[in-house]
C-alpha cells in the first residue's frame, strides 16, 4: 500500500500542530487531526482513507504494522490517533497496540470484523481506547477526537492541578466525552470505562511556560531507562515518583512517567500472559513476588476485595477473567502471573490471624473451604489483609496488574465464590481455610491464566458453597491432612506459624479440589492459606505466590506439590518459594496454585517430599514452581492433575510428618506432626 | 433525456440491486463518499475488492484442494474476505462466506467445500452485475450533474 500523506486534508501540519499544543479544541479542531491507518486489506484502507478525509482529518494510510511502527517512530509528534486492524499478516494489530501505547503513548482505536465479545476483551485489556466493528461507518469515525481530547484532558489535568490554567477548554472536552460514545459501534461501551479506569494521566508533561503539554515521547533510550529503574527497583515496588527519582531525566514527570508504568505494567501483564513458557512466567511472576511480595500482596488484596465484592460472579467474573486470560495470551501463561498477584494477596493477611482461623478451619477439614472460600471471602478478608500488609498495594497491584492484568479480574471471580468470606472472615485464624479459597482466587487474579481464573471464580460460584471449609469433598479429606500438616507448614512458610495454617489449608485445599473444586477449590484454600501464612510471617509474599498458584486446578497435580507452592507462596515462604520449585515440574504447570501450595504444603506437610524439598528450598522453590506451572499450568484449575494425586499426596505428606517444612518456614511450634491428619 | 433514461435505467438497476440483497447499506455509505474530487469512489472501490477477493478465492480454492485442510489458514483468508465483503457492501458474498466460517469451525469438510461454491456464486453474481452497473452509471453520468457545481 503506498503511503499517503494527509493528501487531501485539509488541515496542514500547521493546524494539527496548533490544536496540539495549545488548546486542543481550535476552530478547525477537529478537522486536521492526524490519523494513522493500518490495515493489510487493500479495500479497507481505502474506505478508510476516503472517510477520513471525508470528517476532514489528515490521513496516512499504512498496510503493515511494521511501517506503521517505523512511521511512528520517525515522527514522535507526526500523529494524533491510530487506527489498526486486529488481524494482520506481519504483527497482530495488539502488539502494535502495545507498542504504540508504550512508546508513543497515543490512543489507538482496534478495528476487526470480529465482533466476538473475547477479542473486544482484548482490545481493552492491551489499552485500545476502543474497539469499531467492520464493516466502519463514517459516523464512527467522525467521533474519533474524542479520543485525543481526552487523552489530552487527562494530561492536562495534571498540569492543572500544577497550576495551569488553560484547562479550560479541555475540562470540558470530558463532559463532552462522556457524551460519546467514542464510536456508534458497540466498541464504544468500552472505551470510556477504561479510560476512566487507565486514569489517563497525563503523558505529556511538560512544563512549558505556555501550558501546552507536549506529548512525551517514549524514545527507546527513555524507555530503557525506564525500565532500568523499574527493575533497579523491583517491579513491585517501583512507585513513579521513585521511578522518576532514578531515571532523573529533567522536564519529565511524575505523571508521565506513572501512565507510562501503567501502560508497561499492562504489556508485561500481556507478556506473561502470551509466553505460557515458564520463563516468562517465572519472571513476570516471580520477579515481582520476589521483589515485595507485599506488593502483590495489596494487589492481590485488591483483586481479591474485587473479588469479594463481585461477589459471586464466577460465570461472569470467569469469563473476565478468562479474557484477561486469554487477552494476556495464554491462560496458562497467564497463570503465573496471577500467582504472583494473589501472594499478594495472601501477604496481606496477617499470618497469624490467619493461622489461627486457618487452623480452625484446618480441624474442620474444610480445606476446601479454604480454597472454596478464597475467592468470595477470603478474598474480602485476605484483601484487607493484604493491604494492610502491603503498603504498596498499589504498585504491586500496578504491576501484578501489569503482568496479570488478568489476575485481577480472576481474582473477581474468586471472590464471589463463595461464602468462603466465612472462612475469609476469619481472617484471624481462619484464614486458613479461607486462603484456599482465597487462595483460589488470588491465584486467579494474577491473571492466571485467565482461563483458570475464570474458572476458580467459576468454580467458586459452584464451589463456593462446596468450597467452604466445607471440604466435604474427598479432597478435602486430603486437605485436612494438609491442613494439619499445612498448619505447621504455615507457619513456616510464613514465616511464622501462621503460615502453616494456612498452608495446611491449602494442602487440604488442594485435595479437596480434587474432588470437584479442583480447580476453584483448590485454588483458593491456597490462597486463605496464604493470607493467613502472610500474616504470620511478615507476609513472606513468596508464599502468596504459591497460594496464587493454588491454582485449584492445579493443585491436583500439584498437590503435592503445588499445593505447597501455592500455599507456601502465600504462606509467604520468605524464601522466594513460590518457584515451588522443589515442587516437582509437573506440578508446576498445573497448578502454579499447587506451586505455592504444593511447595509449601508439600514441603510442609503434604507432599513431604514436595514440600519438604519444597519448604526447605521454599523460597526459591515456592518461586520457580510457581512461575513455570503457572505457565504450563496456565488453567491451574483445571488442569490439576487430579486432586485426588494431590489429596493423596497431601495426605502422604501429612503422614510422613511434614517436618521438612520447617526448614524454611518458621514454624511456630508447628510442627508437621500436629496436623492432624 | 437520453440521460434521464439512462439514469432511471441505473437507478432500476440499484434499485434491485438492493432488493435482492446483493448490496447493503454500506454500499450506500461508499457512494456517498462521492464528491467532486472522488466522482467514482464506489467503483473505484469495487474493483479494487474484485481483485483482492478474487485471489483470496482462488487461495482459498487451492487450501481446500486436498486434506489435510489447514483450518487456521482458511478461516484467515475467510475472515478477510468477510471483512472486505462487508466494507463495500457486499451483502450476499459476505453471508456465504460467514456460513462457510460456521461450517469450518464445525470442521464439516463437506459442508465447507459446497458452501465454498455458493461463495464463489454469489461472488461471481455480483461481479457479473456490478459491472455493467456501473458502465451504465458513467454512461449517465454523475447524478448531480445538472446541480450547480460548488
Amino acid at each position: 500500500m503506498h503511503l499517503s500523506n494527509g493528501m487531501g486534508s485539509m488541515s496542514t501540519a500547521s493546524s494539527s500542530g496548533a490544536w496540539k499544543s495549545g488548546d486542543v479544541v481550535t476552530d478547525q479542531f477537529p478537522a486536521g487531526l492526524r490519523v494513522l491507518v493500518v490495515d493489510d486489506d487493500p479495500t479497507c484502507l481505502m474506505i478508510l482513507e476516503r472517510m477520513l478525509r471525508t470528517c476532514l482529518y489528515e490521513v496516512t494510510k499504512c498496510n503493515r504494522a511494521e511501517i506503521a511502527l517505523s512511521l511512528l517512530r520517525e515522527n514522535k509528534n507526526g500523529f494524533d490517533i491510530v487506527i489498526s486492524d486486529v488481524h494482520m499478516p506481519d504483527m497482530d494489530g495488539f502488539k502494535l497496540l502495545e507498542h504504540v501505547g508504550l512508546e508513543m503513548d497515543l490512543p489507538v482505536i482496534m478495528m476487526s470484523a470480529d465482533d466476538g465479545k473475547s477479542v473486544v476483551m482484548k482490545g481493552v485489556t492491551h489499552g485500545a481506547c476502543d474497539y469499531l466493528i467492520k464493516p466502519v461507518r463514517i459516523e464512527a469515525l467522525k467521533n474519533i477526537w474524542q479520543h485525543v481530547v481526552r487523552k489530552k484532558k487527562n494530561e492536562w489535568k495534571d498540569v492543572e492541578q500544577s497550576g495551569s490554567v488553560e484547562e479550560g477548554d479541555r475540562q470540558q472536552k470530558p463532559s463532552e466525552d462522556a457524551d460519546y460514545s467514542s464510536s456508534a459501534n458497540e466498541g464504544t461501551w468500552k472505551n470510556s470505562k477504561r479510560r476512566k479506569d487507565e486514569e489517563e494521566e497525563t503523558d505529556e508533561r511538560d512544563d512549558s511556560s505556555t501550558l501546552k503539554k507536549p506529548r512525551v515521547v517514549w524514545s527507546v533510550e527513555l524507555h530503557q531507562q525506564f525500565v532500568g529503574a523499574v527493575n533497579q527497583l523491583g517491579i513491585d515496588k517501583a512507585v513513579p515518583k521513585k521511578i522518576l527519582e532514578l531515571m532523573n531525566v529533567p522536564g519529565l514527570t511524575r505523571e508521565n512517567v506513572a501512565s507510562h508504568l501503567q501502560k508497561y505494567r499492562l504489556y508485561l501483564r500481556r507478556l506473561s500472559g502470551v509466553s505460557q513458557h515458564p520463563n516468562n512466567l517465572s519472571n513476570s511472576f516471580m520477579s515481582p513476588q520476589e521483589a515485595s511480595f507485599g506488593a502483590m500482596s495489596s494487589l492481590s488484596g485488591l483483586d481479591l476485595q474485587t473479588l469479594a465484592v463481585t461477589g459471586q460472579l464466577p460465570a461472569q467474573s470467569l469469563a473476565t477473567l478468562q479474557a484477561a486470560g486469554l487477552g494476556r495470551s495464554t491462560t496458562k501463561s497467564g497463570v503465573p502471573m496471577p500467582l504472583v498477584d494473589q501472594r499478594n494477596l495472601f501477604s496481606f493477611e496477617n499470618p497469624k490471624s490467619r493461622f489461627a482461623e486457618g487452623q480452625h478451619h484446618l480441624s474442620s477439614s474444610k480445606p476446601m473451604n479454604l480454597l472454596h472460600g478464597i475467592p468470595t471471602t477470603m478474598e474480602a478478608k485476605q484483601l484487607a489483609n493484604l493491604h494492610q500488609s502491603a503498603q504498596s498495594l498499589g504498585a504491586v497491584n500496578m504491576q501484578v496488574n501489569a503482568h496479570g492484568v488478568q489476575n485481577s479480574s480472576l481474582l473477581m471471580p474468586v471472590a464471589q465464590s463463595q461464602p468462603r468470606g466465612q472462612i475469609l472472615n476469619e481472617t484471624s485464624g481462619n484464614h486458613v481455610p479461607r486462603l484456599s479459597s482465597s487462595m483460589g482466587h488470588p491465584i486467579m487474579s494474577n491473571g492466571m491464566s485467565s482461563g483458570v481464573s475464570g474458572r476458580n471464580g467459576m468454580v467458586d460460584s459452584g464451589r463456593g458453597g462446596g468450597y467452604n471449609p466445607m471440604q466435604q469433598n474427598s479432597s478435602m479429606l486430603n486437605y485436612p491432612l494438609n491442613n494439619s500438616s499445612q498448619l505447621p507448614c504455615n507457619s513456616f512458610t510464613l514465616g511464622s506459624t501462621p503460615v502453616m495454617s494456612s498452608l495446611t489449608s491449602k494442602g487440604a485445599f488442594p485435595e479437596d479440589v480434587n474432588s470437584d473444586v479442583k480447580i476453584s477449590s483448590g485454588f483458593m484454600p491456597s490462597y486463605d492459606m496464604f493470607n493467613e501464612l502472610q500474616q504470620h510471617k511478615s507476609n513472606d509474599w513468596d508464599l502468596q505466590n504459591v497460594g496464587l498458584t493454588f491454582d485449584p486446578s492445579q493443585h491436583t497435580n500439584s498437590m503435592h506439590n503445588s499445593l505447597d507452592p501455592s500455599v507456601l507462596v502465600h504462606q509467604g515462604f520468605s524464601s522466594s518459594q513460590r518457584g515451588g520449585q522443589s515442587r516437582s515440574p509437573t506440578t508446576v504447570g498445573k497448578a502454579l496454585f499447587s506451586m505455592g501450595e504444593g511447595n509449601h504444603l508439600g514441603n510442609v506437610q503434604n507432599t513431604g517430599q514436595h514440600l519438604n524439598g519444597f519448604v526447605v528450598d521454599n523460597t526459591v522453590r515456592i518461586k520457580a514452581e510457581s512461575a513455570p506451572d503457572a505457565t504450563s499450568q496456565t488453567s491451574f484449575f483445571h488442569e490439576q492433575y487430579g486432586q485426588d494425586d494431590l489429596m493423596s499426596a497431601l495426605l502422604k505428606q501429612q503422614q510422613d510428618g511434614i517436618g521438612p517444612a520447617e526448614n524454611e518456614f518458621d514454624f511456630d511450634g508447628y510442627s508437621l506432626d500436629n496436623i492432624p491428619v | 433525456m437520453e440521460g434521464n433514461s439512462l439514469r432511471e435505467q441505473v437507478a432500476a438497476m440499484r434499485q434491485s440491486l438492493f432488493d435482492e440483497e446483493i448490496l447493503d447499506k454500506q454500499f450506500v455509505q461508499m457512494e456517498e463518499l462521492e464528491d467532486v474530487h472522488n466522482p467514482n469512489f464506489a467503483e473505484e472501490l469495487m474493483t479494487l475488492y474484485f481483485r483482492d477477493s478474487s485471489k483470496l478465492l482462488v487461495s482459498v480454492e487451492k487450501a481446500l484442494e486436498r486434506p489435510p485442510y489447514d483450518a487456521n489458514i482458511l478461516d484467515k483468508f475467510l475472515h478477510q474476505l468477510k471483512g472486505s465483503s462487508a466494507s463495500v457492501g457486499a451483502n450476499k458474498v459476505r453471508i456465504e462466506t460467514n456460513k462457510m466460517r460456521e461450517a469450518l469451525k464445525a470442521e464439516d469438510v463437506e459442508r465447507t467445500k459446497s458452501q465454498f461454491q455458493l461463495v464463489k456464486r454469489a461472488h461471481k453474481t455480483l461481479k457479473g452485475k456490478m459491472e455493467p452497473y456501473f458502465h451504465l452509471l458513467r454512461q449517465a453520468g454523475p447524478a448531480d450533474a445538472a446541480q450547480p457545481p460548488e
